[in-house]
């Protein structure tokens, strides 16, 4: 990546990661309710696949850990925060919470929040796009254990069959809940699944962004060129618990410690210091900047916004 | 006016349709090449091809899922389920994506998909081949459910549903398909909401939709030559959303109610209509209103028992009665 891209790249991640560990104080002063699973450690794989793709352009649609993929798609992360404080102001108007992030206008299509549901609405998305000719593709960003799922086999089957232009980003984090793979799952490695169906697929490290971003280009011209669907497999790890109840004593503290090693951010910063004379002083001035953004604009947004009026809690049922 | 058959209308609908807009597709198995279980998507292969005619795989949870996907870019998708007892499998995709995705957007995406199954019970097919599930998509907010009771309905329905910017699931019936009535020759778009009173009468509502329609129409005959009862005979062509005022305005005149569904009690289609009947005009009531329903059995392959399972036009009849103190 030329440094000008590292260094923007870098910005929305750090971004990012503050946004959700901001989440997690505001959850923990009650202020977020719900479900809220969070995305830190993961981040490459969302900005390394979206950096090859098309934000705002490609449609995108995902889980419920979709803070992040929304903000990335264009998303105001005013808007995002101010959905989790369950506020009028939220893109989903505070309808939908941490798992229903939506902003149409950026395509960024929703998050869901039943596992592997979001596998044949991309599909069909892809289908949308094979009729009306565009050159967009559909983006389904989802975990590893969701590749259980009947709607995983069916529409990967349908995809393959149809040819549909629908690239599948597989987050492998190693768990499913507190579930390892290796005990819920026959096959361990997730890009092997989909050769059942001819979907041509690839795996490589998650937590390098220029690596994913290397396997993502390559993924996305098959799509983009009408080759057919794709499955690009990513291996990550969510520091976090799955959600906001979880002490993890599925998983060791030295294996949370390993991944740690291999940090997204701190591995793209690391690199810039060595290769392009970035300094450590520039990327604290950042970090601190970007937490200066998030209490004074972004919090104070949406603990200032208005919640929506009871007298309006059927709107949007059904069209008007 | 032309007399066509109840899946001529259907298959009508599907082609003006398909003919006037090139973003609506259809899908289902063996709708395509194989022309249609009943017969609703004939000919459509042919004219289309196999881009908007669709045969999809045995995978009802994935091709409804992938016909939502393809209604959130303005693809028109309308979904066959083959019988109803399949759309269990498509639930997830119904229930939890295409009527709840424009709520929480807070309105931003919606998913106009139209899906339609065959329900109800035909001849000794059993237990998972009989099933009935207006009474599960009724309970599901965000989407809208019809249910035709002649060709017309079948027709206007379905152009309309098409047409509405929500999801409509359509409930049709296995005996139905082949059912002879008049459609109009020009287009013609049927109300999504309302109900239509199908015969008019003085003394008794029967209410009913889709085939239990015919039994009310038919005990409506037998009461006024045998029993000097004018029974009104309201067809709910409206499930969700019930149409609260008609139900009013019928009881209102009548002052009894009988409901005839073929979805089993408890927890019917009659339980609503009941309660609706309670709330809205409780004190225009000479009697209780009487439910008629099928017996919550799995449905007996033994033609005898399917028979005992499933009311007719005589089970109305007898409700009536019993009704005025004359069983
Ligand atoms: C249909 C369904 N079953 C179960 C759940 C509960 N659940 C939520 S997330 C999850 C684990 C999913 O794991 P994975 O696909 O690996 O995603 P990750 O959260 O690790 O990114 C489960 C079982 C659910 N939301 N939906
Ligand atoms: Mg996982």
């Amino acid at each position: 990546m030329k440094l000008k891209d590292r260094k923007r790249v870098l910005r929305e991640m750090v971004l990012a990661r503050r946004f959700e560990e901001r989440c997690y104080q505001a959850y923990i002063e009650r202020k977020i309710g719900g479900f809220l699973h969070l995305y830190p450690g993961q981040e490459a794989c969302c900005y390394g696949v979206m950096e090859a793709a098309r934000p705002g352009f490609d449609y995108v649609i995902t889980g419920y850990r979709d803070h992040v993929h929304a903000i990335k798609c264009g998303a105001d992360p005013k808007a995002v925060m101010a959905e989790l404080y369950g506020k009028e102001t939220g893109c989903s108007k505070g309808r939908g919470g941490s798992m229903h992030i939506f902003d149409v206008e950026h395509r960024f299509m929703g998050g869901y929040a039943l596992v592997g549901g979001p596998f044949p609405l991309a599909a069909g998305m892809a289908k949308a796009i094979q009729m009306k000719g565009g050159d967009e593709i559909a983006i389904c960003f989802l975990g590893d254990s969701a590749n259980n799922q009947g709607s995983f086999h069916e529409t990967m089957n349908m995809a393959a069959l149809w040819k549909l232009p629908v690239l599948f980003v597989c987050e492998n984090n190693l768990y499913g809940i507190g579930t390892a793979l290796e005990r819920s799952t026959a096959v361990v490695d997730q890009y092997k699944r989909v050769c059942a169906y001819g979907i041509e697929s690839d795996v490589c490290d998650g937590q390098d962004i220029e690596v994913v971003l290397e396997h993502a280009h390559k993924a996305v011209e098959h799509v983009r060129s009408r080759k057919g669907p794709y499955f690009l497999e990513l291996k990550t790890y969510r520091y976090r618990g799955h959600s906001m109840s979880d002490s993890r004593g599925y998983r060791s503290r030295e294996e949370e410690e390993q991944w740690k090693q291999r940090d997204p951010i701190n591995m793209l910063r690391d690199r810039m210091i060595v290769e392009d004379k970035y300094t450590l002083a520039e990327f604290e001035a950042m970090e601190k900047e970007i937490d200066g953004y998030i209490e004074n604009e972004v919090i104070k947004f949406a603990e200032e916004s208005p919640d929506p009026k009871v007298e309006e809690l059927t709107k949007y049922v059904l069209a008007d | 006016m032309a007399e066509i058959m109840y899946w001529e209308a259907i298959q009508r609908a599907h082609d003006e349709e398909m003919a006037r807009d090139p973003l609506v597709i259809c899908m289902g198995e063996d709708i395509g090449v194989a022309g249609g279980t009943y017969k609703a998507t004939k000919g459509l292969y042919e004219k289309y091809g196999p881009l908007r005619v669709m045969d999809t795989p045995i995978s009802e949870n994935g091709y409804t899922g992938l016909g939502v996907g393809a209604s959130f870019l303005g693809v028109k998708p309308i979904i066959e389920i083959m019988s109803v007892n399949f759309a269990w499998l498509a639930m997830d995709q119904i229930f939890n994506s295409a009527a709840k995705v424009r709520y929480m957007s807070g309105g931003q995406l919606t998913a106009p998909v139209v899906v339609r199954s065959a329900g109800g019970a035909a001849h000794q097919l059993g237990a998972q081949h009989s099933a009935r599930m207006e009474k599960v998509f009724m309970g599901i907010a965000g989407l809208r459910v019809v249910t035709p009771s002649n060709p017309k309905q079948a027709y206007g329905l379905l152009k309309s549903a098409v047409r509405s910017p929500d999801p409509v699931y359509i409930n049709e019936h296995e005996l139905m398909y082949n059912m002879k009535g008049e459609v109009p020759d020009e287009e013609y778009f049927h109300p999504l909401e309302g109900s239509e009173v199908a015969r008019s009468g003085t003394d008794v509502t029967l209410f009913g939709y889709n085939i239990s329609v015919h039994w009310c129409l038919k005990a409506a005959e037998i009461l006024a030559k045998q029993y000097n009862i004018s029974a009104e005979v309201v067809d709910l062509y409206s499930l969700s959303p019930l149409d609260r005022a008609g139900i009013k305005k019928s009881v209102a005149k009548t002052h009894k109610a009988v409901i005839a569904e073929e979805d089993e009690a408890p927890v019917g289609v009659g339980s609503e209509i009941m309660a609706i009947i309670n709330e809205e005009c409780f004190w225009e009531l000479d009697a209780p209103p009487v439910r008629v329903h099928s017996a919550l059995v799995p449905q007996p392959y033994a033609h005898n028992l399917e028979k005992a399972t499933i009311p007719d036009h005589e089970d109305v009849v007898k409700a009536v009665l019993k009704l005025f103190g004359k069983a």
